[in-house]
């Protein structure tokens, strides 16, 4: 079983996607919420660092904070999202969950 | 009282994450009942605050984006929003709402509230402020 990343912060103000991406090993999977989804968007300072991470690691934004935040379209390709039940049924598949807060 | 001074709201935070883009909204719209000559400012993440299409049904929390396109009726007609963070993020002034005062002098116009300017002329226009607010 892999491990789950969850990353909560605007990569913008905080550099908690970068270190998780540097740490997430391969295999695992790393799921934007809150903040964090922005990250998910093609175009910005951040897309190519997450497009070379996900050439090892898979990326999933939480759908509702894309919508919340008006931003659920140009995502990266690959980038797949999830409701509530998708986020819980991540954690319960992974051998363990780190939040990068 | 009667002395009207420059003030400027700055915005840098993304909404909904905290709580400060809300409270900045609660600030400016109180604060615009006292006749000021007021300007508001997004860079960073704060240009978040004004992309349009948000949705917040799902995440259980009130969708506040719909009340900058109220500013105009309280007199606030001057928006900057920064150029370089903009860019930064991928946005345009496309992804933004269309924020708009009426000139009562033409009319009842429709005007864009929305100025973009660079880094350097927000720098500059923060200086000419009597009062900064910074959220």
């Amino acid at each position: 079983m892999s491990m789950l990343h969850t990353v909560n912060k605007s990569p913008f103000n905080h550099d908690s996607l970068s270190s998780c991406l540097k740490c997430a090993q391969a295999g695992s999977t790393v799921l934007l919420i809150e903040d964090g989804v922005y990250a998910a968007r093609e175009g910005t300072k951040f897309s190519n660092e997450v497009k070379d991470a996900m050439k090892n690691i898979k990326v999933v934004a939480l759908a509702p904070d894309l919508d919340a935040r008006g931003v659920n379209n140009n995502l990266i390709d690959g980038v797949e999202q999830v409701d509530y039940a998708g986020f819980v049924s991540l954690a319960a598949e992974s051998h363990s969950v780190q939040s990068w807060l | 009282m009667s002395e009207i001074k420059k003030f400027m709201y700055v915005n840098r935070k993304a909404p909904y994450g905290t709580i400060y883009a809300w409270e900045s909204l609660e600030v400016v719209l109180i604060g615009a009942a006292f006749d000021q000559d007021v300007a508001l400012s997004f860079l960073d993440d704060g240009v978040y605050q004004l992309v349009k299409n948000q949705s917040t049904e799902q995440i259980g929390m009130k969708n506040f984006s719909p009340t900058y396109r109220t500013l105009g009726d309280y007199d606030i007609k001057t928006i900057y929003v920064e150029k370089e963070s903009l860019e930064e993020r991928g946005l345009s002034i496309d992804d933004l709402q269309h924020l708009i005062w009426e000139d009562e002098d033409e009319d009842w116009a429709e005007k864009d509230s929305i100025s973009v300017v660079s880094r350097e002329e927000l720098g500059k226009l923060m200086e000419q402020q009597d009062v900064v607010l910074s959220f």
